[in-house]
């Protein structure tokens, strides 16, 4: 237990900037058909704000359901968990909808693209729901195609893409919209190690341009190499941070 | 737009669901639009052929329409031509008028004398150019094929008349009046009828020398009738023509003659009056209006009138309606009924496969009330276009329909008519249609936007 407490207890210097999410005693249990899982087991850390995070673990571990709860689509069944500066334990189900809109972007390992819209649209997309003004919508989508190299596919529905190409698209689809935090969940797992690769190396360069705190879950020992903080998980709780 | 634009994709995304939902709802839609237009048609026919004989409103003495068919000499409208012209004259119904007129409604005996037969009848006294303009009503344009035949009665001759063809065959009038189909009667039997026959054979010469000369050529009988005082009363009339009612027996029963006939053999040498007056608007949902000032203006004028709308004076206008509502009713429901289903279904396998993308919408920050958008604009839109389809095809069918020229007999109608349906008319009535299926569309795909909109972003999510 201890070891779990050490990163939020950690003392906060004048000079480190505030955590981007900070737990509290979360726990998680799934309860289906009364069969009662501890996904989650009481866990208390801090991940540092504009880093390239990531929890690590073997499967089942947890790390989709943590990831889940700093995302605010989830709610902890108890503890109290800060995400930006914001308790979103006391949010609305708009509100935090709208928090999410404003913060908070996903990465997923499925890409989960909208198949109807090109990948223009797709990229669009978030800054229609924050209602960017439509110039500057079009400039910030095309830049942003341009920064992971998919111009040319702009007008591609996502079944006219290969699965490098679509997670490039979901990458652009999250980073768009400046948000603090971008979480994802196993971002490699559905790709071969050469095109894994090479969305490891767009999203550290998307991360040194835009000062974005990135949290990643993975397994991934090529992805792991890259993390700059590491918080390894195991049957629902925390191990000691490395960093 | 967004949504707009991925609500409409997706409609395209799985064409065939997609378009066995149209063609559910395209069915439908024609289903409601031809039938109801039939019905629109046929209540337009109805309201023609009760409004072109009897007007929208009669005037009557207070009880004569309760009581006045024992006696109808006995609750004549005394002075009737001031209140005709106080009607016409009426600044508040001013330009709402087609036709006031009067008439003489009465029973009693017809013979042919010369045949020695005679049988009951129901007539009616009608100022002929009148009764011409009346027939000409056509406010709904569903007689517009139609050709008037010369009615046979003259406003400049007070002694001719008509009668219907079963009057015509039984007193034997056939063949002066050259029927076509009309059996001659068989030799006539007993001496009861001819005992009967000189009796008023008798009374009718006592008529006849008071009576311009006839024209040859025209048939004559003998009406006879109990006068306004009681006493039995006979005038002549020159029969011009045969028209065939509707009903079996009116046919039987049919004489129409000029108003003034009507009158000498109600009232004799008595102050003519009218049974009743009738006023004819031109158009029908004036109707409320006039009764109601026309009460207003009875009531003002102490005058002891009660007022009747066409559909009390024909029942039969009222059930005919009703009924065919009521059928139309039944399909509309049914065509519903099918074109939600259809569409509860169709959403709701949508919702199904969209799990995974509505759990990503609302991740990225679409809320709940966004994703039941989505599905109600797809429910609009499959609507839209199914009833767009459906009124379009049904429009094709209407224009076939309306080009093979055919006819029909409406119920209570003598003659058959030609049959049109979705005309010039019609188009409020398809729009109507047009926007309910949509709205219908819509609360239908409210079951399966609400499901997609409940669901836990996490557990959408996790669906494969
Ligand atoms: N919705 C759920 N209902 C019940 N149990 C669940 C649910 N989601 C996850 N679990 C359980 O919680 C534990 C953690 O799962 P998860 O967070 O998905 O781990 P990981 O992402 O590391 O594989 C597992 O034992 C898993 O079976
Ligand atoms: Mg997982």
């Amino acid at each position: 237990m201890s070891a779990t407490m050490s990163a939020a207890a950690r003392p906060e210097t004048a000079a480190a900037p505030p955590p981007v999410v900070r737990f509290q005693n979360v726990v998680k249990t799934y309860d289906e058909d009364g069969l009662k899982v501890e996904a989650i087991r009481g866990v208390s850390f801090a991940i540092p704000k504009g880093r390239f995070s990531m929890i690590v673990g073997p499967s089942g571990s947890g790390k989709t359901t943590l990831l889940n709860l700093i995302g605010c689509i989830d709610r902890p069944t108890s503890g109290a968990l800060e995400v930006c500066g914001e308790d979103v334990g006391t949010l609305s189900d708009d509100q935090v909808t709208d928090f999410r809109s404003r913060n908070i972007a996903f990465v997923f390992q499925t890409f989960n693209l909208f198949p109807v819209l090109t990948a223009y649209e797709n990229v669009e997309y978030p800054l229609l729901l924050l209602r960017v003004p439509s110039a500057e919508r079009r400039a910030r989508t095309l830049a942003m195609l341009d920064a992971v190299g998919l111009s040319d596919h702009k007008d591609h529905r996502p079944n006219q893409l290969s699965g490098g190409q679509r997670q490039r698209v979901a990458i652009a689809r999250a980073l768009v919209k400046h948000p603090a935090l971008v979480l994802a969940d196993e971002p490699t797992a559905n790709l071969d190690t050469r095109t894994g690769a090479e969305i490891i190396s767009l999203l550290r360069k998307v991360q040194l341009e835009q000062s974005v705190s990135f949290v990643f879950s993975t397994h991934d020992p090529q992805l792991i190499s890259h993390a700059e903080d590491t918080f390894p998980i195991r049957d629902g709780i925390l191990l000691e941070a490395r960093r | 737009m967004m949504t707009f634009k991925i609500a409409f994709r997706n409609v395209l995304r799985n064409r065939r669901r997609s378009a066995m939902t149209l063609l559910a709802i395209a069915v439908g839609v024609i289903g409601i639009v031809l039938f109801g237009d039939f019905v629109r048609f046929v209540t337009a026919g109805l309201e023609t052929n009760a409004v072109d004989k009897v007007g929208h409103l009669e005037v009557f003495r207070t009880g004569y329409f309760a009581f006045g068919a024992g006696n109808p000499a006995e609750f004549g409208i005394d002075d009737y031509a001031s209140v005709v012209k106080a009607i016409g004259d009426d600044p508040a119904l001013a330009g709402k008028l087609s036709v006031v007129t009067p008439v003489v409604q009465l029973a009693g005996i017809a013979g042919n004398f010369a045949l020695d037969v005679s049988k009951t009848f129901l007539g009616t006294g009608v100022v002929p150019s009148d009764r011409d303009r009346l027939r000409l009503w056509d406010e709904h344009g569903v007689n517009r094929r139609r050709l008037l035949p010369d009615s046979g009665l003259r406003d400049s001759d007070e002694a001719r008349g008509i009668v219907g063809v079963g009057v015509a065959r039984v007193l034997g009038l056939c063949e002066p009046l050259k029927l076509d189909g009309c059996p001659a009667r068989p030799k006539k039997s007993g001496p009861d009828g001819a005992a009967l026959a000189v009796n008023l054979a008798g009374l009718a010469e006592a008529e006849r020398p008071s009576q311009s000369p006839p024209d040859d050529d025209l048939a004559r009988i003998d009406l006879l009738a109990a006068t306004a005082g009681g006493a039995p009363n006979v005038v002549n009339m020159l029969v011009s023509r045969a028209e065939p009612q509707a009903a079996r027996e009116l046919d039987d029963n049919f004489v129409a003659m000029h108003i003034a006939l009507a009158q000498r053999l109600l009232y004799g040498r008595g102050t003519p009056k009218a049974t009743g007056i009738v006023v004819q608007l031109r158009r029908t949902e004036d109707l409320a209006y006039a009764r109601q000032r026309l009460a207003q203006m009875f009531s003002e004028r102490h005058l002891d009138l009660e007022i009747r709308d066409f559909a009390d004076l024909q029942p039969f206008y009222k059930q005919a309606v009703g009924m065919f509502r009521a059928i139309f009713l039944f399909i509309s429901l049914i065509m519903g009924i099918i074109v939600l289903f259809t569409i509860v279904n169709t959403m709701g396998m949508s919702v199904m496969e969209r799990t995974t993308e509505i759990g990503t919408a609302r991740a990225m920050g679409v809320r709940r009330v966004g994703v039941r958008r989505v599905f109600l604009l797809e429910g609009a839109i499959l609507g839209a276009i199914g009833s767009t389809i459906g009124a379009a095809f049904a429009q094709v069918i209407g224009m076939v329909v309306n080009r093979a020229s055919l006819t029909w007999t409406p119920p209570g109608q003598a003659a058959p008519s030609p049959l049109e349906v979705l005309t010039a008319n019609s188009m409020g009535f398809v729009t109507l249609v047009w926007f309910a299926i949509v709205l219908a569309a819509t609360l239908a795909a409210l079951i399966p936007a609400n499901r997609g909109a409940r669901l836990e972003v996490v557990d959408a999510l996790r669906h494969v």
